[in-house]
């Protein structure tokens, strides 16, 4: 028997098949899920795409309010006499926690949003999270240059201690580690939600609990001595405060713990690859 | 030799009766729990018997075949049987419990058109959607676009939200891209039963030219039998997860109709049938029976004889009984016989016996229907009983099967023609 066929389907399951040059021959579906996703979002909205900029725009007037005024929560993240205007603050932590938050929870539910299409058509699975952390990429873009814009008018202003330093240059990688972070998350909820629908219900009210257990909301000069390091295992934290350091020039940054969170994105990403190639298989019969 | 493109080897699906997933973390927790401890399942109902929790169920059942590059095959089998579940695990949207299966070229799976589509895209931004869902690139769908657009005949409204088209318009489009793709397998489950009939054909017509030009494999599920004759040249048929037969198509489909129906009986009972109207008010036709054999199995061209048993309330001398014939797949009338005029008297259980001529029939599957009527002055037929009946017949041929071919020419093969040179 000839032994030149190029597909194989059987029963075994490689524990690390994530056929990726198939994936990257689908490299034209995922541009136009993406697209899809933005188009559609906004078809038949006033307002459209601004809705991308109004949101994380309110979110952090209600922080500032609150958290600013009423509450009176440190913004600092170091000891020291340095002064942030407290928008900019929360700005900056909502535009990462936001990005971060929407990938994880449209991910969750890759399967059950996409089960009309894969119960029809073979395409590699990982297609439809690759899309949607690319298209909240998008989105992220749009709030981050608002971010800019008002960061450029405190700047020029000036009467505040934010620095232009190389930092910034940090900005990219971060974005990439909150994208390994968030759709590694995702895709472990996902593959277990085909089965338990009750994680659906757990992972909105979750991601709501752990913004409060990142310094959005207040710096890290809030939390006490006694449970710093716990805190800090907390992988989103550490995105956060260097993303303030790279934007104000200066702020909290270990290295260890910052590592940390790396491995641990990376860690998470994996075995949620693992997991997803495991589920996708057979993952029709039980959703 | 020609290349084979599908293999299939020994595939086994199955799945659990019950509760198939869709469980809660708890329930999944406390039955672990009870495995482990050798208790009773907590999550049973009471009353269920423990082995339908859990108990197996074969879709399929060891399947295995092969199929050469360029075949068309046609899958049937009942409802159940494993049709679509065998699709399914071909195009890879579920894995297989056991077994194997080789492919060789791009699957294109149309388990059902315009996956993907989404109301607010253009009708162009759709095909372009639905085009690389089915695995083609921007590039390939950039060739194509045009013919595209003019096998769907939706041009006028190629810029529009297909949420605006109608329900054929939309169909047509989805299956223009389907039928351009560029996969050398094609697997479609019953999706050309949708949209109208020309167009329906015209799907038939490309799928027949790009399997024969360009070397297609395809395999299609249908329980229409027509256009399996029409696609197909060869036959598989299931059977609660296993393949009773494989080859031709004709043979195929005669096993498929024995399937749903083990013999052809040859004695019908109408009398205590419900009728619709006035049928059977003033004549009731009791019974019905082939007299002069022991299966509804005749040869083609030949006679049929048959008995029909009526009581009436009326006495009249011009009676006709009319025999129809309709098509075993879709049962649309096709031919039909009248009697010489009869006469009839006021009581029960009277006894006539008929000659049906199936000349011009070719040797297929048919269903006989028939009716009691009676013309007025006017040439306006009265239909005093018709019981709706459909009862199956064979007729089998003698002849070399190339002397008629019934998916051409239709199952009538009327008188030969005489031809005259000047």
């Amino acid at each position: 028997m000839d032994n030149s066929f190029d597909t194989h389907i059987s029963a075994e399951h490689k524990l690390f098949d994530l056929h990726m040059r198939e994936t990257l021959n689908y490299w034209d579906l995922i541009v136009l899920f993406v697209k899809r996703s933005f188009t559609t979002q906004f078809k038949q909205t006033l307002l459209g795409p601004l809705w991308a900029v109004i949101q994380p725009l309110l979110t952090t007037i209600v922080f500032t309010v609150i958290f600013g005024h009423f509450a009176r929560l440190t913004t600092a993240d170091i000891p020291g006499s340095f002064i942030v205007p407290g928008f900019l603050f929360y700005m900056a932590g909502n535009v990462c926690w936001s990005y971060f938050s929407s990938t994880l929870i449209t991910t969750s539910n890759t399967f059950l949003n996409n089960s009309g299409t894969m119960g029809k058509v073979y395409y590699p699975r990982i297609v439809a999270p690759i899309s949607t952390a690319i298209s909240q990429l998008i989105s992220f873009a749009i709030q981050f240059s608002i971010f800019l814009l008002i960061w450029l008018y405190y700047l020029i202003c000036g009467g505040t201690s934010i620095r232009v330093t190389p930092w910034l240059l940090m900005i990219p990688l971060l974005v990439v580690q909150m994208a390994f972070l968030s759709t590694g998350f995702g895709i472990i909820i996902s593959s277990f939600t085909t089965k338990y629908r009750d994680l659906t219900k757990l992972v909105g009210f979750g991601v709501d609990l752990w913004r409060y257990g990142c310094p959005i909301a207040y710096g890290l000069g809030l939390v006490p001595e006694k449970y710093f390091g716990l805190y800090m295992l907390n992988p989103v934290t550490p995105v956060i405060t260097t993303f303030r350091y790279a934007v104000f020039g200066f702020g909290y940054f270990d290295l260890g713990y910052y590592l940390l969170s790396w491995g641990v994105s990376l860690a998470v990403f994996f075995l949620g690859l693992i997991l997803f190639s495991r589920i996708e298989r057979t993952f029709m019969d039980t959703i | 030799m020609q290349k084979t493109a599908i293999l299939v080897e020994n595939v086994t699906k199955e799945y659990m009766l019950g509760q198939i997933g869709g469980t809660t973390l708890k329930e999944e927790v406390q039955r672990l729990n009870a495995r482990i401890l050798h208790k009773e399942d907590p999550t049973r109902k009471i009353g269920e018997e423990p082995y339908v929790y859990g108990d197996r169920f074969l879709a399929l059942d060891g399947i295995s075949f092969s199929v050469k590059k360029g075949e068309r095959v046609g899958i049937i089998g009942q409802n159940g049987a494993g049709k679509s579940t065998l699709l399914k695990l071909i195009s890879r949207i579920t894995a297989p419990t056991s077994g194997d299966i080789w492919l060789n070229g791009r699957v294109a799976s149309m388990l059902e058109v315009g996956v993907g589509f989404h109301g607010e895209l253009t009708g162009r931004e759709n095909i372009y959607m639905n085009g690389a869902i089915l695995g083609m690139k921007k590039k390939e769908i950039d060739e194509k676009i045009e013919s595209i657009i003019e096998f769907s005949e939706c041009r006028q409204f190629i810029d529009t939200p297909v949420k605006r088209y109608s329900s054929g318009m939309y169909v047509k489009l989805a299956f223009s891209v389907a039928a351009h793709l560029n996969s050398e397998i094609m697997i479609m489950d019953e999706v050309l039963a949708v949209g109208d009939l020309a167009f329906q054909k015209k799907c038939l017509d490309k799928m027949n030219d790009v399997s024969r030009m360009e070397g297609k494999t395809i395999l299609y599920v249908s329980h229409n039998m027509n256009t399996i004759r029409q696609l197909c040249e060869r036959c598989i048929v299931l059977d609660h997860g296993e393949i009773i037969f494989d080859g031709d198509v004709e043979t195929g489909i005669g096993k498929y109709i024995g399937l749903n129906n083990d013999e052809y009986p040859v004695s019908y009972q109408y009398a205590d049938m419900p009728r619709r109207w006035h049928f059977g008010k003033e004549i009731l036709i009791e019974s019905f029976r082939f007299y002069d054999s022991n299966a509804a199995k005749f040869k083609a061209g030949g006679l049929i004889p048959f008995e029909v048993v009526l009581s009436s309330k009326i006495a009249r001398d011009d009676i006709i009984f009319v025999l129809m014939v309709k098509d075993r797949n879709d049962a649309q009338r096709i031919a039909a016989s009248h009697s010489e005029k009869f006469s009839i008297c006021v009581c029960k259980h009277q006894v006539f016996r008929f000659v049906f001529n199936s000349q011009g029939l070719t040797p297929d599957h048919y269903l006989f229907d028939f009716e009691i009527i009676q013309f007025n002055t006017d040439g306006v037929h009265h239909s005093y009983d018709a019981p709706g009946a459909n009862m199956p017949v064979e007729l089998t041929g003698d002849i070399p099967e190339n002397v008629w071919s019934t998916e051409y020419w239709g199952s009538i093969r009327m008188k030969d023609m005489e031809v005259f040179s000047e």
